[in-house]
């Protein structure tokens, strides 16, 4: 016995459900292609038993044993790493400050400051690394042979510079959302302003904070020109020394790296997604008092 | 005094830095290693020679050209996201900004790997030319000429292309912002009164993009108009851009009061290029009532 079978028309797209045109489809593709195409070329070549880059002779990781035994590259990262943190953490304080400044102050000039803030994150990269170039040179010259990680002073100096006017933003964006009677409420229950600071202020600018950090991380990463400009013989970072590499010959052992690095973004990214969740479901303003506080309650 | 701290970090780390490099402009070399101010203009009248208006014509082009590659690259991909279900909307928004994260030195060297002339791209174009000449043999009008690979590397076409690689996420979020506020009924209603998607794109959706597009354009053209890495490291000889010419100054040349000089025209020319989006937004919302 068959059941007549009742063929639903099938669905017309509506008219706004663009993702369904093919048109769109192929575009995206497109973009997609564009953008990813060098990345994935990147990542098969690394894995490459080869020692040119060209054809695809066969699976292997001695380019990734190389790399790992790179100490020059290695140091480089290392490098890196220590300036990202060191900038971030200094970016963070002094971007936190300012933006709590501009947020809750009035004051003579303050236009002009909120403009002074704003320059850093507008004025071309490689005007701010001549800036430093010529600062260290004339003014402050860095000591040459200073103990590690103190020899990287003059970098680290210079990511700040262009990372906390980023943070300051962000956490201005973030107190414009605020409602400042809870911490009128807090005040009148008893709070000192230290206190409401710490248990009411804080714990809504955190995710500023976060986001502030992981943008100044990044920035401080991601930058080339300025840390050419500042950066001497023993304090190479690892763009400026991926930079020599590949001025020199394309090599297996940069794709080795690259893999390495970018596997790293991603896992931050998808940390950083999992812990803030979803991006667009949050733009809901929460209401009630910050989770941290609450919590601070009951212990 | 809270404010106090970043202040003075600004004071000292930013503006006086790029204070002494404003000095350096109105002064000359004076022996091997002294600059001495002596309020001299031959720095910018320098400036102004054909050889190095041309550099600044040409970077004022490449970054023009790179602004309009993305629009016209991102303003679909963006109304895509727009109308997305909101899930996929997070992994679109995800799959343009995930590039963006990486570093920027590594996204070059990729696209080096893929536009050398034994690279994936040109790799592909061979395999479809030997498939053709293969196709047009058993035809019988005999096989293709010779597979010749494009130059795609060392030239100016390399510099746009990577231009448009490292600054599409700059177009994109911003037009996103801007066409995730627009009013839907808009759109229906073009629709219903009988436009096409061609019209309804063009009169309804462009125009209120506008803001995006505007301040998508700035936030692309004016990094891409002082980058420095992608020409040094895609560009041939003849693709150096203001960037390059300063760099060479203060390193290889050893002008810094030179470099000084063209270091201010880039980032007056920059600020010329805000003052003129914000006098184009300012215009279009007292427009709009």
């Amino acid at each position: 016995m068959s059941a007549p079978v009742h063929r639903l028309p099938k669905e017309r797209p509506g008219p706004l459900e663009y993702l369904r045109a093919w048109p769109m489809k192929a575009w995206i593709f497109l973009v997609a292609l564009f953008l990813y195409l060098p990345l994935i070329t990147l990542v098969v070549f690394s894995f490459n038993d080869s020692r040119r880059t060209v054809v695809w002779e066969g699976f292997s990781l001695r380019h990734y044993a190389k790399a790992l035994n790179n100490d020059a590259l290695l140091e480089a990262l290392g490098n890196s790493l220590t300036i990202a943190a060191a900038s971030t953490a200094l970016s963070v304080i002094l971007g936190a400050l300012a933006g709590f400044a501009l947020w809750r102050f009035r004051f003579p000039g303050k236009p002009l400051v909120d403009g002074a803030l704003g320059l850093p994150i507008v004025v071309p990269e490689i005007c701010l690394g001549v800036g430093m170039l010529v600062f260290f040179a004339t003014v402050l010259p860095w000591p040459r042979g200073l103990v590690w990680p103190l020899n990287l002073g003059a970098i680290i100096i210079a990511h700040v510079s262009f990372s906390f006017p980023f943070v300051a933003v962000v956490v201005r964006a973030r107190m414009a959302s605020f409602n400042r009677e809870m911490e009128e409420a807090a005040r009148d229950l008893g709070a000192g302003e230290w206190r409401t600071i710490r248990d009411i202020v804080l714990p809504h600018m955190s995710p500023a904070l976060a986001a502030g950090a992981l943008l100044a991380f990044t920035l401080s990463l991601d930058d080339f020109v300025i840390t050419f400009f500042t950066s001497g013989p023993d304090t190479v970072t690892f763009p400026v020394k991926v930079y020599s590499m590949v001025r020199f010959s394309v090599t297996p052992e940069v794709n080795a790296v690259s893999t390495l690095l970018m596997a790293l973004t991603v896992l931050l990214t998808a940390l950083a997604l999992r812990a803030f969740g979803d991006p667009i479901a949050r733009t809901t303003p929460v209401t009630g008092l910050p989770k941290a506080s609450a919590q601070d309650d009951r212990s | 005094m809270t404010l106090g701290a970043p202040l003075f970090w600004l004071v000292v780390f930013f503006f006086a830095p790029l204070a002494i490099v404003w000095a350096y402009s109105f002064g000359e070399n004076d022996g091997l290693v002294r600059i001495s101010l002596t309020g001299t203009f031959q720095n910018y009248v320098r400036a102004l020679e054909p050889l190095y208006l041309e550099i600044f014509a040409k970077s004022a082009l490449i970054a023009g050209l790179t602004t309009l590659l993305c629009l016209v690259l991102g303003f679909p991909f963006a109304v895509a996201v727009t109308f997305a279900p909101r899930r996929l909307k997070v992994w679109l928004l995800l799959l343009v900004m995930l590039p963006f994260w990486t570093n920027l030195l590594i996204r070059t060297y990729a696209l080096i790997a893929v536009l050398r002339e034994e690279g994936v791209v040109n790799g592909g174009l061979e395999f479809l030319w030997s498939a053709g000449s293969a196709l047009s043999q058993s035809l019988g009008f005999g096989p293709l000429d010779e597979f010749k690979p494009l130059s795609l590397l060392y030239n100016n076409t390399a510099v746009v292309i990577g231009l448009v690689y490292i600054h599409l996420p700059f177009m994109v979020l911003p037009l996103y912002a801007a066409l995730d506020r627009l009013d839907r009924s808009l759109l229906e209603a073009s629709l219903d009164l009988g436009a096409g998607h061609a019209r309804t794109w063009l009169f309804i959706i462009v125009p209120l993009a506008a803001p995006g597009i505007l301040s998508g354009s700035l936030l692309t053209f004016i990094p891409a108009l002082g980058s420095y890495l992608t020409p040094d490291l895609l560009g041939g000889p003849d693709s150096q851009m203001i960037a390059n010419i300063i760099e060479r100054q203060f390193k290889r040349a050893n002008n810094w009061p030179f470099g000084a000089a063209l270091s201010f025209i880039l980032m007056y020319a920059t600020f010329i290029a805000i003052a003129l989006q914000a006098l184009a937004s300012g215009r279009r919302s007292k427009e709009t009532p």
